[in-house]
């Protein structure tokens, strides 16, 4: 489903260069952005980071110019952009910001189907659009095309935001704090299926964070600024990480860089195990029978659809005759796409070491606490053992570090 | 049946003057709004305008133009113009300045902006200034009908001119209670169409 988007629907990304480009608020004092440049190739998500004050969402509005440059040129597509009528500009550039943005007397169809109506589209083909988009985001256009924002919650309003972008089929979208509005759990999910969008659009993405783990998540590349938007370090995150160009990337990145590395790494890239598995109504005798002889003392509950409903213990089922159907929603299933981060988080909050992993909410398999401890352990002792043949910062050995090889496999592995 | 007839009089009197006086209010109200020293002065005229008496206005109305309809309608629709103008202005600033800036980097016109965002999302604001106007203007033409203007009015002056006689009191509640009641129709009225000109997006 999601190649035919991908090959029918959909443009994919272009380059945008930024070639010295710089914000004067007053001729005499210091400058917002003090000529930056920048390439951002074709199809990568890139990722503005900093303090704030640092000139990055400076930077991101100069692409699509609701912040006109003082000087310096901006090339989209190797075409200079700089001079062209700015409101014709924007509808090819698709603009996301903290909250959705939402114009609020208007319902989500029709927020979402700004842009294709800004251009003239004809009625049908706007809704199809509108349609495609909703349920891409994972909003049920049936349900959702005629309600109006007010009557969404704050994640689903940034769905909407993140559809409107992509609504005119722009190959560049600016993204300004998408996911700083939600909390915690919408965030982790939200930027999850941005990252399963942008495998099948390939659009170029702009967005911009103060948050250095939503950069290390997302981000192919991240441009690290400091004051003035001078360029700290521009690279992919896991170079940033295992080589800080100076201080104060250091400093930024924080402590804790092997843990951040588990933002990099998802969780089907690590082996899954299989502990016994019953369905809801199976008979608890049989249940028990087959767990002791795997020698286990929990089970995994199924519902017909094959779901995860329960991890439970064989002395809780001791008094039931039949599998019973679970009555709490559970913490601890995450997706197979999810970041390690992400898993260890649900984990904590399960009794039984472990989290139930799914596929399109299909259960498949478990990822045990143990997995995710020997992987950090592997990643310390490869560390260390680079620390001790090349010293923390020669970037060239860090960077070509079996840590980072394998990387290759995620962008490829993020696509499929 | 004289009473049904001023009355109709006082209502389409109102009535008019209060349409003339929306677009007025909304024109200026679009043209100054983005500029700070345009709302400024917009909203120092109207804070003056609504001090000043109607009675005094109609005085010097009436040199100018003699008397009869004419300055009724011209002091109704000034009157009426100040309510609508002050929210309008107010309605149109009050807009978060990210969902504007938002609606821009989708692609929308400056023009677009205005009449497609701001002013719908003002539009609750600038209903209530109507009703505050229609409802001043109730009572501004019954004044106006002095200078021998149509509507209710008439029986209110009549009543003063023959104080102490016999249907003196009459005279003027007749003429209070029916602007009373044709003031309390519009207002429904004005009520009903906010409700349907209203987004559903923007009820609270």
């Amino acid at each position: 489903m999601t190649k035919t988007h991908q090959d029918s629907t959909f443009q994919a990304g272009v380059d945008i260069e930024l070639q010295g480009v710089t914000k004067r608020y007053s001729s005499k004092g210091e400058a917002a952005v003090a000529a930056l440049n920048v390439a951002i190739p074709a199809g990568e998500m890139v990722m503005f980071v900093g303090p704030s004050g640092c000139g990055k969402t400076t930077s991101l509005k100069m692409i699509n110019r609701l912040i006109e440059p003082t000087s310096g040129r901006i090339l989209i597509d190797g075409e200079d952009v700089t001079d062209i009528n700015p409101t014709k500009l924007r509808r090819k550039i698709g603009y996301v910001i903290q909250g959705g943005g939402m114009i609020p007397h208007l319902s989500v169809g029709d927020n979402v189907g700004l842009v294709p109506k800004l251009l003239n589209w004809d009625k049908k083909r706007i809704r199809e659009r509108v349609d495609l988009l909703m349920d891409l985001v994972g909003l049920d256009p049936v349900h959702y095309r005629d309600r109006f924002p007010r009557e969404l919650s704050g994640g689903q309003q940034q769905r909407v935001g993140v559809a409107r972008g992509l609504a005119a089929d722009p190959p560049i979208i600016l993204m300004d704090e998408p996911f700083g509005a939600v909390d915690p759990i919408t965030r982790s999910r939200l930027q999850d299926e941005l990252m399963r969008i942008q495998s099948d659009l390939k659009k170029t993405i702009v967005c911009v964070t103060h948050d250095i783990d939503e950069a290390i998540k997302l981000g192919d590349r991240i441009l690290v600024l400091e004051r003035g938007a001078r360029i700290a370090q521009y690279d992919t995150p896991e170079s940033i990480l295992a080589a800080p160009a100076n201080e104060f990337v250091e400093d930024f990145i924080g402590s804790g860089s092997t843990l951040k590395q588990l933002s990099l790494r998802r969780v089907d890239e690590l082996d899954l195990t299989q502990p016994p598995t019953a369905h809801i109504g199976d008979r608890v005798a049989e249940v028990e029978e087959r767990v002791r002889a795997a020698g286990e003392t929990s089970v995994i509950v199924l519902d017909s659809r094959e779901r995860p409903r329960e991890w439970l213990s064989l002395r809780q089922l001791r008094h039931a005759d039949e599998v019973p159907t679970p009555t709490t929603d559970l913490q601890t299933v995450i997706d197979h796409r999810s970041t390690l981060n992400d898993a260890l988080d649900a984990m904590l909050a399960s009794s039984h070491g472990g989290a139930m992993v799914t596929n399109r909410g299909r259960y498949i398999g478990v990822l045990s606490y143990t997995a995710v401890t020997d992987y950090v352990r592997a990643l310390n002792e490869q560390a260390s053992d680079e620390a001790e043949t090349s010293g923390p910062r020669a970037s060239e050995a860090t960077r070509t570090s079996p840590l980072t090889q394998e990387s290759s496999g995620r962008s490829s592995g993020a696509g499929a | 049946m004289d009473i049904l007839f001023r009355s109709y009089q006082h209502a389409s009197l109102v009535v008019q003057s209060l349409v003339v006086a929306t677009i007025i209010a909304l024109l200026i109200a679009m043209l100054v709004s983005s500029r700070p020293w345009g709302s400024a002065v917009a909203n120092a005229v109207s804070s003056i305008g609504l001090t000043l008496p109607s009675l005094a206005l109609l005085g010097l109305a009436v040199p100018l133009v003699g008397i009869g309809t004419l300055p009724s309608v011209m002091i109704v629709i000034f009157y009426a113009t100040l309510p609508i103008l002050r929210n309008a202005i107010v309605g149109l600033q009050n807009i978060d300045e990210d969902l504007l800036e938002s609606a821009r980097g989708q692609g929308m016109s400056r023009r677009a902006v205005l009449l497609r965002v701001r002013l719908p999302m003002a539009w609750p604001v600038i209903m209530t200034g109507i009703r505050v106007s229609a409802q001043m203007s109730m009572g501004v033409a019954a004044i106006a009908a002095y200078a021998l203007g149509p509507g209710l009015g008439g029986y209110i002056f009549s009543g003063l001119s023959q104080i102490g006689g016999a249907n003196a009191l009459y005279y003027a509640l007749a003429g209070t209670i029916g602007v009373i009641i044709v003031a309390l129709i519009v207002d429904l009225v004005l009520v009903l169409i906010a409700r349907l000109t209203t987004s559903k997006g923007l009820l609270v």
